[in-house]
């Protein structure tokens, strides 16, 4: 089970002569368990893509089957297949409405149509899982909390409604490092813990590295690698081409085997990395 | 999609019409548009309509986006074109029950909507091809002789730049919160009237608080650079008249003394 995209293409403002092709004749994968990164230069189409993946954008050309169900349908399979997929957004902190926080996160639950008590169970799970205590938060102002804390609200408000596939666009954007370490960790522990798909939208190549399992690049609206990390790290040319850098650990790696350590640079997380360099170092019987 | 609107949009070009001084582009229409209602004549009609035809197609703007514009009030030109079908006297051609159609009533109906569609398409024309930056600027000069007497022609004018600086933004937040609201399972464009209406709150109110923060912003960042009304400020881009100014008035002048030769000729 997947979300399977085939040959899409978007235009945005069509017969105008602002039209802009923004997504080109995109065919990828997003495989179910797995936590596959999406990563481009800004206006590379990824925020187009992800959009494409519960029907808010309708594709100008293609189909997308979630699960094995075509949701541009217009029945209830094809609705039940849409809301299978939760979109969190950039900045999604934009989007708090209501007068309560535990209110607020409610809105998705009730929307779908879970009970009183469901909804009030979700609620209580979703702000635990972000770290924003229930019974200090829940009747306060959303309007009230600190930058991270309205993000983290925000966030609950789509955990709430229980995707099997989570996409987050660039969820880290704008915060803290430690803000943005904790919140990786709490996405990474979703997965792990509810097995929930994740499709992480980053720039942030170090980010992928210790997150992901399989990269996909956009560059100008199209797809120019689908792969795992170690392959897609290892092709500097395309990343670069795409506006990327490596991650850190990969340069620093890649600069080591130039100057004549040799290692296997296979590796691209820190401890990985360590290892390599450690066993390059034994050969060498300098250790 | 909402940021699909084309109304009142600019599309940037090299054209003698994009060139105009946007003063004398308002001015020029102001005249043209009174010539529209003012000239009875048949062939003056032909005369207006060959005129605005040749400033389309100066302007490099696809006949069909022009066309496009005349879209929101096709219904009032409609309906004025049955009105007068239907009301003026003269010879009868068509009856059904107490209305009756006559030669005369086609042809007033079709002068009227030859008259609404010719000042649409041409105010059109001037809003495509020019920025708004200019346009503002442009009625801020000219309105400017009404300072003398009071009246606040450049706070109105930066009011305008403004709304309209804010007014592609604002659809564009609009757009991204109506989105968000439906990834989380709100169904906006179902059900009846009251549900719509409920439907809206949690896009208003992300959308109102983002407004008056962008405003807040906006003025803070305003008085950080000690902005202070129109007294005494120079512009960055002085407003002059070129060569093509003086050849659009040149032509203009040829056209408009054509249309009263023929009216009081012919
Ligand atoms: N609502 C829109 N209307 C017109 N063009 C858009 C709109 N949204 C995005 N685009 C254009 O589509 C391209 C891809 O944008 P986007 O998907 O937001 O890229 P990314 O998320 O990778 O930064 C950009 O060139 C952008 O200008
Ligand atoms: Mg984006």
């Amino acid at each position: 089970m997947s979300i399977e995209l085939k040959n899409i293409s978007y235009t945005y403002m069509p017969k105008t002569p602002f039209e802009h092709l923004a997504l080109d004749d995109i065919s990828i994968t997003i495989p179910e368990g797995k936590i596959t990164a999406i990563a481009g230069h800004t206006g590379s189409g990824k925020s187009t893509l992800i959009q494409h993946f519960n029907g808010l954008l309708k594709p100008s050309k293609g189909t997308i089957l979630v699960d094995g169900v075509d949701i541009g349908k217009k029945n209830t399979e094809a609705k039940a297949a849409r809301r299978k997929v939760g979109i969190v957004f950039q900045y999604p902190e934009y989007q708090l409405f209501e007068e309560t926080i535990a209110k607020d996160i409610a809105f998705g639950p009730r929307n779908i149509g879970c009970s009183e008590d469901e909804t009030q169970e979700r609620v209580k799970q979703a702000m635990d899982f972000v770290n924003l205590d229930y019974d200090k938060y829940a009747h306060r102002s959303p309007f009230q909390l600190s930058g991270g804390q309205k993000r983290r609200a925000a966030i609950a408000g789509i955990l709430a409604l229980q995707p099997k596939y989570l996409v987050l666009d660039e969820p880290t954007a704008g915060l803290d490092p430690k803000g943005r370490e904790s919140l990786m960790e709490k996405f990474r522990r979703l997965h792990k813990e509810k097995g929930t798909t994740i499709v992480l939208i980053s720039h942030n190549m170090d980010n992928i590295a210790s997150y992901a399992d399989n990269v996909i690049i956009l560059n100008k609206g199209k797809v120019t690698m689908e792969a795992t990390p170690e392959e897609a790290f290892s092709k500097k040319e395309i990343i670069s081409q795409a506006g990327l850098e490596l991650p850190e650990v990969k340069t620093i790696m890649n600069e080591l085997a130039q100057n004549g350590l040799e290692i296997q640079n296979n590796a691209y997380t820190m401890d990985k990395a360590v290892e390599e360099i450690i066993e390059a170092l034994r050969r060498k019987g300098k250790c | 999609m909402l940021t699909d609107i084309t109304l009142g949009q600019y599309f940037p070009g090299n054209s003698p019409i994009h060139d105009m001084d946007a003063r004398v582009k308002i001015v020029l229409l102001f005249i043209y548009i009174v010539a529209v209602f003012l000239f009875d004549n048949h062939i003056n009609y032909g005369i207006m309509t060959a005129g605005a035809i040749g400033v389309v197609l100066l302007s490099g703007l696809p006949v069909g986006t022009v066309l496009k514009s005349i879209k929101p009030l096709w219904w009032i030109i409609l309906f004025s074109f049955g009105i007068h079908l239907f009301s003026t006297p003269g010879e009868p051609i068509f009856k059904v029950w107490n209305f009756v159609m006559t030669k005369e009533g086609i042809i007033q109906g079709f002068i009227i909507s030859l008259r609404l569609v010719l000042m649409i398409a041409t105010s059109s024309i001037l809003m495509f091809t020019t920025s708004p930056l200019k346009l503002t600027d442009a009625l801020e000069s000219l309105m400017s002789p009404l300072k003398k007497i009071g009246f606040p022609a450049h706070e109105l004018a930066m009011m305008m730049t403004i709304a309209m600086r804010f007014i592609p933004t604002l659809l564009e937040e609009t757009d991204k919160i109506i989105k968000a609201q439906q990834s989380r399972g709100s169904d906006i464009d179902d059900g009846n009237f009251f549900q719509r209406a409920k439907g809206m709150i949690p896009v208003l109110v992300p959308l109102f608080i983002s407004a008056f923060r962008r405003a807040d912003e906006l003025a803070i960042a305003m008085e950080a650079r000690c902005y202070q009304g129109g007294v005494d400020r120079t512009r960055m881009k002085q407003q002059r008249l070129h060569d093509v100014d003086f050849w659009a008035g040149g032509i203009f002048s040829v056209f408009l003394i054509s249309l009263i030769v023929v009216q009081f000729t012919l």
